[in-house]
């Protein structure tokens, strides 16, 4: 018996594309630059360094990717289901009664992916609820859901 | 009632300027000495009366543009003359309501009164000072309007008579106890005094030099840390009424307090290292409030209430039996494997649950047992780390408004932790359902 559903539903797969670019993006610019440096000193010290960044953003993708893989949400009849964490597995169980607001951000990368991150709030700090990249409309769709369903399930202190 | 007619706002105690002046007050006075009997004349003391005037006449300003009221279910405080306040707090969230009375406060024979709110925002709702003869009337009054009642039905009646303080005293801290307590727990106390011996017997010289600098104003404020928790918990008295639960005490600083009922957010058994060869322990409750803010330290936290200071195991057990009735008996220790993980703490750990209560304990040196209601559970979290992942390990948090407690069922069998998280899921969505008292 585990609290598991039929069905994790995952982020877009945007996000993995975004994820990914803000790996490749500096790794480019700085193997670039270090090539530059190499061609024109000669010097074997910039290839190398050159080397180095080309391993560390291959394992930065693979890692990105099985983080990506490790995201998901589910909503059950009472309650939300959030997991994520490849290092340290999460898997958060946060009753709509028990909701006190709703985030939804979307910083200017995610925007431009047409992402938005849903963040829950409970009365406790300890919850971190969150779902990032999610499709805009999904994430107004579960916002006005979840909103909705705390409203009519809404437990005091 | 005290609190005049329904539409009238109210000045607080036309003493609260003075005895919120605190120490400045007294430094005042001291200041007021030399002015009155030295042969001071009064052009050379004219610096000091300038300041003198202007504490007075700002103390006065705040007052005059101070007003409160209780409308029908919130209490209103409008403050500030430039920067106009307008505060409102539901009666619906109060937690708590303390009625303070600091040294000062006494002896003009006023008493603040403090509604603790609920919420990540809810802060405080301070009225100081309110005359000591309308502040008790004025609490009850504002207990009993939190608890659904109508202005205007607080007239004796039959349901008063219900509600009326038929207090039963639980239990009350003994003093010497308590000192033992306060030392034996400040281990750094003991090893700074037994160091100072032994450096005096070694060599005098130095130690005096210590203790005549810098040393000294350490010393002193230590004390003052010291003398506070004393102050605060001298003859700490809990007792249960129908309105809540009432702790009062204070040696110079008298605290009453009223936590209303079904707000207790956790209950905490501490048994702190050097205590255990005595069999004492120290039990706090939680109220939910703001949470801990980053750099704030244990006296703006103040929200984890103590009940019981010190006593004996068998007191404080008593006491919790009281408060949580259906108490998880037994507690199941953690799969074997754990000692890998945590050596230390793998005897401390153990956890049960009833249908309405979790239990956790943990902690090697500082043994700490928390019950946690499930009606209060806000979310429920299940963790695992690389080394948890390992040995097959996963950790289980319930988390609760409150501010310092929450209950951990730390790395249990990955199996019985998924179960755990799912009964414990069905368990706490049925206590939401009807709530139980705490």
């Amino acid at each position: 018996m585990g609290v598991e559903p039929e069905e994790w539903r995952a982020p877009a797969r945007q996000l993995l594309t975004l994820r990914r670019l803000e790996i490749a993006t500096p790794a480019l610019v700085i193997v670039v630059v270090l090539g530059i440096a190499g061609a024109l000193s000669g010097s074997a010290g910039a290839w190398a360094a050159a080397g180095a960044v080309v391993v560390i953003a291959a394992l930065s993708w693979r890692f990105v990717e099985r983080r990506y893989g490790s995201w998901g949400y589910a909503e059950r009849g009472d309650d939300l289901l959030v997991r994520r964490g490849v290092m340290f597995a999460r898997l958060s169980v946060v009753p709509y009664g028990r909701m006190q607001f709703i985030d939804v951000t979307a910083g200017p990368l995610e925007r431009a992916f047409g992402l938005a991150t849903v963040r829950l709030h409970t009365a406790a700090a300890a919850t971190d609820a969150r779902i990032p990249g999610l499709q805009r409309e999904e994430a107004a769709r579960l916002r006005d859901r979840l909103a909705e369903l705390g409203e009519a399930q809404a437990a005091g202190l | 009632m005290s609190a005049g007619p329904p539409e009238g706002w109210q000045r607080l105690h036309p003493l609260s300027p003075v005895v919120r002046g605190g120490r400045a007050t007294i430094a005042i006075g001291f200041l007021l000495v030399p002015i009155a009997f030295g042969g001071d004349t009064f052009s050379n003391a004219t610096p000091q009366l300038v300041i003198i005037t202007v504490l007075a006449l700002g103390g006065f300003v705040s007052w005059l543009v101070t007003r409160w009221r209780i409308d029908d279910d919130d209490l209103r405080i409008e403050t500030g003359l430039l920067r106009r306040q307008s505060l409102r707090y539901p009666l619906a969230q109060v937690q708590a309501i303390d009625v303070v009375r600091p040294g000062l406060a006494r002896m003009f024979r006023v008493a603040e009164l403090r509604l603790r709110m609920a919420g990540a925002t809810g802060g405080t709702a301070r009225l100081a000072y309110v005359a000591e003869h309308e502040v008790e009337p004025l609490r009850d009054e504002l207990l009993a309007l939190a608890r659904g009642a109508r202005r205007g039905d607080s007239v004796p009646g039959e349901e008063d008579a219900a509600i009326a303080p038929e207090k039963e005293i639980l239990t009350v801290v003994a003093t010497g106890p308590l000192v033992a307590s306060i030392i034996l727990e400040s281990g750094w106390l003991i090893a700074i005094l037994g160091g100072l011996i032994v450096g005096f017997v070694v060599s005098p010289g130095t130690v005096s030099g210590v203790l005549g600098g810098s040393g000294f104003v350490w010393l002193l404020s230590m004390a003052t840390v010291l003398w506070r928790r004393f102050n605060q918990q001298y003859r700490l008295t809990v007792a249960e009424g129908a309105d809540g639960l009432h702790l009062r005490g204070g040696l110079v600083a008298l605290t009453a307090e009223v936590i209303r009922p079904g707000r207790v957010q956790a209950l905490r058994l501490v048994e702190p290292v050097l205590w255990r060869p005595l069999g004492w322990c120290r039990l706090e409750v939680d109220i939910a409030g703001r949470q801990k803010k980053k750099g704030e330290g244990e006296a703006q936290r103040g929200r984890l209430r103590t009940l019981l200071p010190v006593g004996k195991r068998a007191v404080a057990i008593a006491l919790v039996d009281r408060l949580v009735p259906d108490r998880p008996r037994e507690l199941s220790p953690p799969p074997r494997r754990v000692i890998w993980k945590s050596p230390l703490r793998y005897r401390a750990l153990g956890w049960g649950r009833t249908e309405t209560y979790v239990a956790t304990t943990s902690g090697r040196l500082r043994r700490v047992t928390c019950w946690v209601p499930l009606e209060k559970a806000q979310s429920l979290r299940q963790v695992q780390g690389p080394v948890q992942r390992r040995l097959q390990l996963a950790s289980v948090h319930v988390d609760t408004a409150g501010r310092a407690v929450h209950a951990t069922l730390r790395d249990r069998d990955a199996a019985e932790a998924a179960e755990a998280l799912a009964k414990l899921t069905d368990l706490a969505r049925a206590a939401r359902r009807k709530p139980a008292l705490s």
